[in-house]
């Protein structure tokens, strides 16, 4: 049937165009096939990315056209890498990194092994639990500024309950210590869903053999959670990292709509700073040099993340 | 000539006509924030529409996003507005980087004089660079920041007696900032009808401009400046005086002591829904608003009462409004220009204040009965008498936001102390202006 089809496609292939691909190489019609993807990729990412490399070394900014901006060398790089400021940005982007990453790895392994037992309204659950994560950022971002509303906030009411305190006597977006947290738990309640599924193709694909094998050769439970279940979910546990790694190193729409960055800096995380440099101040050249800087420490680390991940891998 | 071959020429000349206007006639935009105002605008509109047979388009943005829409709008040279109400802080950028149309030969040719206008409003909304005698507008919604209050629970004697016996003191309008912050005091957390209130709504917010517009009504009254000689952007000791810091730490207690609980990122919308609700006792806001306010029938009328903001070592009021300007990337600056040219007639400003807008001309605002046709009219024409404004910059908005961090750091954050926050403050905008060339 395939080759009739080939036929029909050769026979229809006028003449003149036939002749001329005849005298194409594989490597030629290879390259005539990439050349738009690649042609795309330089126009969209690479020239971006080569033009923000020479805009980092200058002082221009995009909202003065009339004025020439001047090479200015490394004083961006300089000016950015010594601003206390920014190191609080940037403090404040770990911690919501490393905390986002930890408890939705914690919970979304946890609910994969749940849902991963055979029980009754197992595939209702899993819906339920994947509906946060169908939402929009911004939508979960005004939802939860409600949820945390110091007099009609719910969530302030269930704290409340638990511990006796007065719903208005704590504020989870106004205070200093309690806003880093805030986000932080929106993030998870959000996104632990998605960990939960990776984790869950991850358990699918252990194959019930090898627990059969293990329970013949009288392993505990426990020994086969650590040894059989743990390292074949671990190359899927690290994917998962990696992609919500790299997600919210650049996450900027959920904390605007919660904290716009406040209470003072307390939860400006580097996107919004970035952003703010950008296109409220218009300092283009530094902006752009801030958007280096964190290019290059998001590539690094996921370079040597990849690398992790593909030694876990082979083993 | 014959009767039918008459009526043929009549009904050529008609179609000639109507042709000739149907070609002038043009589709304008006009750009502006979302709010009360912009629908009062709307409404004066249609007599221009039916005037001019122009079309009246109109663009409004809500006001946390209207600098950065309309800014982007401008550097990148959009077409979408004719005509812009800007901020007034906005001139500068809008005459240095040919944003905006200069108007004075315009106006020379029209007989539009800016003396016409209140010099507040003309100092502020037109002039670049600040004060000479070149305009990029014409003053078209004069504003400042105010207050209200809820007069009926001012005027309660069992409230009256308590405020007298918490403080020794008559319980009225407040006559300094201390004042004021002793009032909101006494009302927070108060039971008013079996339900909690608080104290006063005021500006905290931190992402555009909210907690700069609200602290700098304390600042002003007691004598910031922001540079010791203007022009000269020497602004040690200036910016950052014994008087500057005592007003940052006094909206900081305001805010610690006399604000509603978890507001910690309000503005316009906040302190509106806050006094709506019957939520607080009295509230910061814009002059804009007031109409409205006196409107709503839950909390207006009768219910409420308005002053301006308080001195304490001096009377000032922190600017708001906007003047009206013809963009430079326009293909309609024709029609934006006999648009201007209808506004600033002293009927329709008087139109214009009648459905509540804010006119800022003379003609307005010096006819006798104008005190008395709103109740907030009088306190509008103090507030303006006073008012100070933010820095009018090309590169304000880099002012703006650092102004807004340092302040929002120290006064809802609680980092550091006002010292510090204002020093800073003078480092980062030292640091602007380095890169302006300009120190």
């Amino acid at each position: 049937m395939s080759d009739k089809t080939a036929d029909r496609v050769a026979a229809a292939t006028p003449t003149h165009v036939a002749r001329k691909i005849r005298g194409l190489s594989d490597r030629a019609i290879a390259w005539i096939f990439v050349a738009p993807t690649i042609f795309l990729l330089l126009a969209v990412n690479i020239f971006p990315l080569i033009w923000t490399v020479r805009l980092s070394f200058t002082d221009y900014k995009a909202n003065r056209i009339n004025r020439e901006p001047e090479w200015i060398g490394l004083r961006n790089y300089e000016r950015i890498l010594t601003d206390s400021d920014i190191w609080l940005n940037m403090q404040a982007t770990a911690h919501f990194l490393f905390w986002t990453i930890f408890f939705q790895v914690l919970i979304g392994f946890t609910l994969a092994w749940l849902i991963n037992k055979k029980f009754k309204g197992n595939d209702l659950w899993t819906t339920i639990i994947v509906l946060p994560m169908m939402l929009s950022p911004a939508v979960v971002g005004n939802f939860w500024k409600f949820l945390y509303q110091p007099q009609i906030g719910l969530f302030n009411y269930i704290i409340a309950f638990f511990t006796g305190k007065d719903p208005s006597s704590f504020e989870m977006l106004g205070s200093v210590d309690l806003a880093p947290w805030s986000i932080v738990i929106v993030d998870t309640w959000m996104w632990t869903p998605f960990v939960m599924l990776i984790c869950l193709a991850g358990l699918r694909s252990i194959p019930d053999y090898i627990y059969e094998a293990a329970e013949i050769d009288r392993a505990s439970k426990l020994r086969q959670f650590f040894t059989i279940t743990i390292p074949m979910v671990l190359p899927f546990l690290m994917l998962a990292v990696l992609f919500r790694g790299i997600e919210n190193f650049k996450m900027f729409d959920l904390v605007v709509q919660l904290t716009g960055g406040g209470p003072g800096s307390t939860t400006e995380l580097t996107s919004i700073n970035l952003k703010r440099e950008a296109f409220e101040k218009w300092r283009t050249g530094y902006a752009s040099a801030y958007a280096i800087i964190l290019f290059v420490t998001v590539f690094g680390l996921a370079s040597i993340y990849v690398k992790a991940l593909n030694k876990v891998k082979e083993r | 000539m014959t009767y039918s071959k008459l009526a043929g020429a009549g009904a050529f000349m008609i179609a000639i006509s109507g042709a000739a206007s149907a070609v002038q006639a043009e589709d304008l935009t006009l750009c502006w924030a979302a709010w009360d105002p912009a629908n009062a605008l709307v409404e004066l509109s249609k007599d221009f529409e039916a005037q001019s047979g122009h079309t009246m388009n109109f663009e409004f943005v809500p006001w946390p996003n209207f600098a950065d829409r309309m800014l982007n709008e401008l550097n990148s040279g959009g077409k979408l507005c004719d005509l812009l109400i800007g901020d007034s802080q906005w001139i500068g950028g809008g005459a240095e980087n040919g944003h905006y149309v200069q108007l004075n030969n315009f106006f020379d040719a029209e007989g539009i004089s800016m003396d016409d206008f209140a010099p507040a409003t003309v100092y502020a909304y037109s002039t670049w660079p600040k004060g000479t005698p070149n305009y990029y507008a014409l003053p078209a919604m004069g504003d400042a920041n105010g207050w209200f209050y809820r007069k009926d629970w001012f005027e309660r004697e069992d409230i009256q007696a308590a405020y007298m016996e918490a403080t020794g003191e008559e319980l009225r309008e407040p006559q300094s900032q201390r004042e004021l912050l002793q009032i909101a005091q006494f009302f927070q957390g108060r039971e008013i009808d079996g339900k909690t209130v608080y104290g006063a709504a005021i500006f905290t917010e931190r992402g555009s401009e909210g907690i700069t517009m609200g602290a700098t009504g304390a600042l002003y009254t007691w004598g910031f400046k922001y540079e010791n000689e203007p022009g000269s952007y020497d602004m040690e000791g200036a910016v950052n005086s014994a008087e500057a810091v005592e007003a940052l730490e006094f909206y900081k207690e305001f805010y610690e002591t006399a604000t509603p609980p978890g507001y910690t990122n309000a503005y316009m919308g906040e302190s509106l829904d806050a006094f709506k609700s019957g939520q607080v006792a009295l509230a910061m806001n814009w002059f804009a608003f007031f109409p409205g306010l006196y409107a709503d029938p839950a909390t207006g009328g009768d219910k409420i009462d308005f002053f301006v903001n308080p001195p304490q070592n001096i009377a000032a009021s922190t600017l708001g409004g906007q003047g009206i300007s013809v963009v430079s990337y326009s293909e309609k600056q024709d029609a934006a220009l006999e648009y201007i040219k209808w506004f600033a007639d002293p009927a329709v400003q008087a139109k214009w204040w009648e459905l509540g807008g804010y006119s800022a001309h003379n003609a307005v605002l010096n006819d006798p009965g104008f005190v008395e046709s709103q109740p907030f009219a009088g306190d509008f024409l103090v507030a303006m008498e006073g008012v100070q404004d933010f820095w009018q910059e090309p590169v304000y908005a880099e002012l703006l936001l650092a102004m807004q961090k340092r302040v929002h750091d120290y006064v809802v954050a609680d980092q550091g102390t006002a010292q510090e926050a204002l020093d800073k403050l003078i480092e980062d905008w030292t640091e602007v202006f380095e890169d302006e060339g300009k120190l």
